[in-house]
């Protein structure tokens, strides 16, 4: 039962962080690989906006998610649209963005900047207390990352599949000049497709961050699950995200309890190695797989 | 305004006659081709020679992140294979050479040349699996290796586990290090720029632009990358096995992300494609990073805000630059 329900908070919390990068190459083709740094630079906005300018909780998460969709719309807007289509070169700027963003996070002693070194950058929980659940003792914020993020990714499902702007973002990422010529500006909606991916990665730090310290260290390890998970599962693959963070979740649980918390990253490469082996294209990718991958 | 006016660009005569066999036959044209390559050799070889005794160490590790940057842009300009994971081919070759000499008692110089050759073939067969993704596939996979490299040395907690392994006997000298580490620079810049204009060179780039017309020719597309990655490994793997020795040191920031993204940043601007332009970057990169020692954190920021700024800006990077000027001239002209 442990394993159960503590394996289902793992999978949506790789749900979680996977969605975003998914979203944003599902759509425009672009590897964000400044999600993870946008992650942690939310946390500690959040920490920043609650401790230093003593907002309120609630309205200081609304803000800071407010920022990374902004930061996600200036990187695409000024950086990565003179580089649409390259792949190499997008990968290498948004990559450079992020290293940008998490060391200028540790950087210390410019402009009396004290860097975020250090393990007492907390986020406090939603809500206090535990609850005892079929029998395992799960605290709220867990609690709250389940019924949360379930509900997020049906939003989310809703969204691209039944509002006029999340099916133009589909038709992009099915057919860019077809849905050029229907009169879907394709910058515009890659810019709206970075700027909610951003923001869902600050929404998953936001949920998340609670369960443990913010370290600008966590943003490379992010970055690596929500790669991990997009790999396995197939890029711009909504269903292979969920399916392969449950996979994952649930290998890098089990092995936690059964060979301890160190062995869980080689489970990861583990799982990632035997996919590639078995089916390179992921588990459920289809869009463009012959072409694009192997 | 530039509707009316574009920009001329005409090969010089001297180009067009030092093009071919015909070189030889005037001392001009051979002058005007050994120039820049005698500039090279002799400039690195007689570097050191007006170096103190400091900036003679950051010669070698410069010279290690050429090496890295030259197996960079051969992977990524000759054979598309997009390889963020630098730091897995020095780790690996680190870690081997320095378990050799730490535990078998072999000399430096042999442990060097055991764990380029064991150690390139270790990578290759890490990075096997992943070989039959492309572009962007190919680039998440290679980055993720050596982090996962990190984590299962700490799981494991065998080679020194977190805190490395110190001790490990050095090479003579400091101009034994030297020169023995910008002699591989040349030679393996020499090789690889020989290597891409002969067949092999062809078919690889083939790969790089249309791997379903290589295949339709019946070459085996794998095989080929197997060799490319292979080449690129042993480069990168002497590069790792030469810096355990230099610093007589070897620990779990051999998978450290700067030996990913400096050889990056070097061969973005120094030229992506031109091979000489990588290296260079990284005796230009390698310096400048080590005068900002001093500042932490800030150098990372630094070259990498050096690198957005070159992909955006400068996209061919200063050696294709310096080679436009060398070979062509050219003037505004109306039409």
């Amino acid at each position: 039962m442990d394993i159960i329900i503590y394996g289902i908070v793992n999978s949506i919390v790789f749900a979680l962080i996977a969605t975003g990068f998914n979203l944003v190459y599902g759509v425009s083709r672009i590897p964000n690989f400044a999600h993870g740094s946008i992650y942690i630079l939310a946390g500690f906005m959040t920490w920043s906006f609650i401790h230093d300018l003593k907002m309120h909780y609630v309205f200081s998460v609304l803000l800071s998610l407010c920022i990374s969709a902004l930061i996600g719309l200036i990187i695409y807007r000024f950086i990565l649209i003179r580089l649409r289509g390259i792949a190499t070169s997008e990968i290498i700027a948004s990559f450079s963005v992020g290293m940008v963003i998490l060391e200028g996070l540790r950087m210390q002693g410019i402009g009396g900047f004290k860097g975020f070194i250090g393990p007492f950058y907390e986020l406090q929980p939603f809500i206090e207390g535990k609850v005892q659940l079929l029998g395992v003792l799960l605290d709220y914020q867990r609690l709250i990352i389940i019924i949360g993020g379930s509900v997020l990714l049906s939003l989310l499902w809703i969204f691209t599949g039944h509002t006029k702007t999340g099916l133009s973002l589909r038709a992009i990422a099915q057919d860019e000049q077809a849905a050029m010529m229907l009169g879907i500006n394709s910058d515009r909606v890659a810019m709206i497709s970075m700027s909610i991916g951003s923001a869902l990665a600050g929404l998953a730090a936001v949920m998340i961050l609670p369960l443990g310290n913010i370290t600008p260290e966590m943003g490379y390890k992010v970055l690596i699950y929500a790669l991990a998970v997009c790999v396995v599962g197939g890029l711009g693959s909504w269903l292979g995200v969920i399916f392969a963070a449950f996979i994952i979740g649930f290998a890098m649980k089990i092995s936690t309890v059964l060979f301890g918390a160190l062995w869980e990253s080689v489970v990861l490469v583990g799982t990632i190695i035997l996919v590639l082996l078995v089916k390179p294209s992921g588990l459920l990718g289809k869009q463009k797989e012959f072409e694009e991958r192997v | 305004m530039s509707t009316d006016r574009r920009k001329k660009r005409l090969d010089r005569k001297l180009k067009a006659q030092s093009d071919g066999l015909y070189a030889l036959s005037s001392w001009t044209a051979m002058g005007y081709l050994m120039f820049p390559r005698a500039l090279l050799i002799f400039g690195l070889l007689l570097l050191p020679l007006f170096l103190d005794m400091y900036w003679q160490r950051v010669l070698c590790s410069a010279g290690v992140y050429a090496l890295l940057a030259l197996s960079f842009d051969f992977l990524a300009e000759y054979v598309g294979l997009v390889c963020l994971g630098g730091a897995l081919f020095i780790g690996v070759g680190g870690y081997i050479s320095g378990t050799l000499n730490m535990y078998l008692g072999w000399p430096p110089l042999f442990c060097i040349a055991t764990a380029t050759v064991t150690g390139a073939i270790i990578s290759t067969l890490i990075l096997l699996p992943s070989l039959r993704l492309r572009g962007i596939y190919f680039a998440i996979i290679s980055f993720m290796f050596p982090m996962f490299a990190v984590y299962i040395i700490i799981a494991l907690n065998v080679l020194g586990g977190t805190e490395g392994v110190s001790g490990l006997e050095t090479l003579q000298n400091i101009w034994v290090e030297q020169y023995l580490i910008l002699g591989i620079v040349l030679v393996s810049l020499f090789a690889i720029r020989r290597l891409v204009n002969e067949d092999t060179g062809l078919i690889l780039r083939a790969i790089k632009d249309n791997d379903q017309a290589v295949k339709a020719s019946g070459i085996s597309i794998t095989a080929y990358k197997i060799k490319a990655l292979l080449i690129a490994s042993l480069i990168g793997c002497f590069a790792g096995a030469y810096m355990s020795h230099l610093y007589g040191w070897l620990g779990i920031s051999l998978f450290s992300m700067d030996f990913s993204i400096l050889p990056i940043a070097a061969a973005v601007m120094g030229g992506m494609g031109s091979l000489t332009g990588p290296a260079l970057g990284a005796f230009i990169l390698t310096p400048l990073s080590e005068t900002l020692r001093g500042f932490g954190q800030l150098r990372v920021v630094l070259y990498s805000l050096i690198l957005i700024a070159f992909i955006i800006y400068k996209p061919e990077g200063i050696m294709n630059y310096i080679g436009r000027k060398y070979h062509q001239f050219e003037h505004w002209e109306k039409f």
